[in-house]
C-alpha cells in the first residue's frame, strides 16, 4: 500500500538517532523484555513462597553466579523502563516538553540507569 | 476492532497502571531496604497480609493490562499489515496474559493459604 513516493530511509546502523530517540526505542526494547522475562520471576516468588526449602534455594541461586548478571539484567531493563516512563508521564502532563528540557531529562533517564547499576555493584 | 481495550482507553490503561505500577515499585523499594533481611515465616506473613497481598494482586493485574497495551502497540507498528497474521499475534497475546493471570493467582492464593 504506497500511499506516496517520498523515500524511506531504514538503513538502521547509519540512522542517527538523538538522545531522546534512544531513550524511546529503549523504552519500547525493555518493555518486550520484560514481557519475555517475566515467568522467570514469578516462578521464582512461587518457589519461594511453596516452602522452606524452595525459599532457600531461590535465595542461593540468586545469590550464586551467572543468575546475579541475569538480575542485574532484569533490574536495569525494569529501571530504564520505569525513569523512561515516569519521563513519559511527565511529558504527558505537559512538563518538559521543550527540547532543552527533555533532553536534560534523557539525561537524568540514563543517569538512573547507571545509579541501578551503581546500586547493583555495591550489592555484590 | 474497537471493542476491545485500543484508542483512548487503552491509552489511559496504559497510563493509569504505569501510575500504580510506579507507586507500588517505590514502596516495595522502601519496605524492602527497611525489612530485610527476611526468613521464610516472615516472607510467609508478609504476603498473607490482606493489604500486601491484595496490593500485590493489584500490581500484576496493572502488569497484565499494562503489557497487553504495550505489546499490541508493538504488534500493531512491526508485524506487518496482514490482518490475519495481527489477529492470530494478538490472540496469542491475549491467551499468555490470560495463562499468566491465571497463574498469578494461584501463587496469590497460595501466598494467603495458611
Amino acid at each position: 500500500m504506497q500511499t506516496s513516493n517520498r523515500p524511506v530511509f531504514l538503513h538502521l546502523l547509519q540512522i542517527h538517532l538523538p538522545l531522546t530517540g534512544w531513550i524511546s526505542i529503549l523504552h519500547r526494547i525493555t518493555g518486550a523484555l520484560l514481557f519475555l522475562l517475566l515467568p522467570l520471576p514469578l516462578y521464582l516468588w512461587q518457589r519461594s513462597l511453596e516452602s522452606e526449602t524452595g525459599y532457600a534455594q531461590v535465595l542461593d541461586w540468586l545469590e550464586s553466579w551467572p543468575p546475579r548478571l541475569l538480575v542485574l539484567l532484569l533490574l536495569w531493563w525494569f529501571a530504564h523502563h520505569l525513569f523512561a516512563g515516569i519521563r513519559y508521564l511527565l511529558l504527558d502532563l505537559d512538563y518538559g516538553v521543550d527540547l532543552a528540557q527533555a533532553r536534560v531529562s534523557a539525561r537524568l533517564v540514563l543517569l538512573g540507569d547507571a545509579l541501578v547499576l551503581l546500586i547493583w555493584l555495591w550489592w555484590l | 476492532m474497537n471493542s476491545s481495550l485500543s484508542g483512548l482507553p487503552a491509552w489511559l490503561v496504559q497510563r493509569l497502571s504505569a501510575l500504580y505500577m510506579t507507586l507500588f515499585t517505590l514502596f516495595a523499594v522502601v519496605g524492602g531496604w527497611l525489612a530485610a533481611p527476611l526468613d521464610y515465616p516472615a516472607w510467609r506473613a508478609l504476603f498473607a497480609h490482606p493489604l500486601v497481598s491484595i496490593a500485590t494482586a493489584m500490581f500484576f493485574i496493572s502488569l497484565l493490562l499494562h503489557a497487553w497495551v504495550g505489546m499490541r502497540d508493538l504488534i500493531l507498528d512491526y508485524a506487518g499489515r496482514s490482518p490475519a497474521i495481527r489477529l492470530m499475534l494478538l490472540a496469542l497475546l491475549g491467551g499468555w496474559l490470560i495463562a499468566l493471570g491465571l497463574w498469578l493467582a494461584r501463587i496469590v492464593l497460595l501466598g494467603v493459604a495458611p
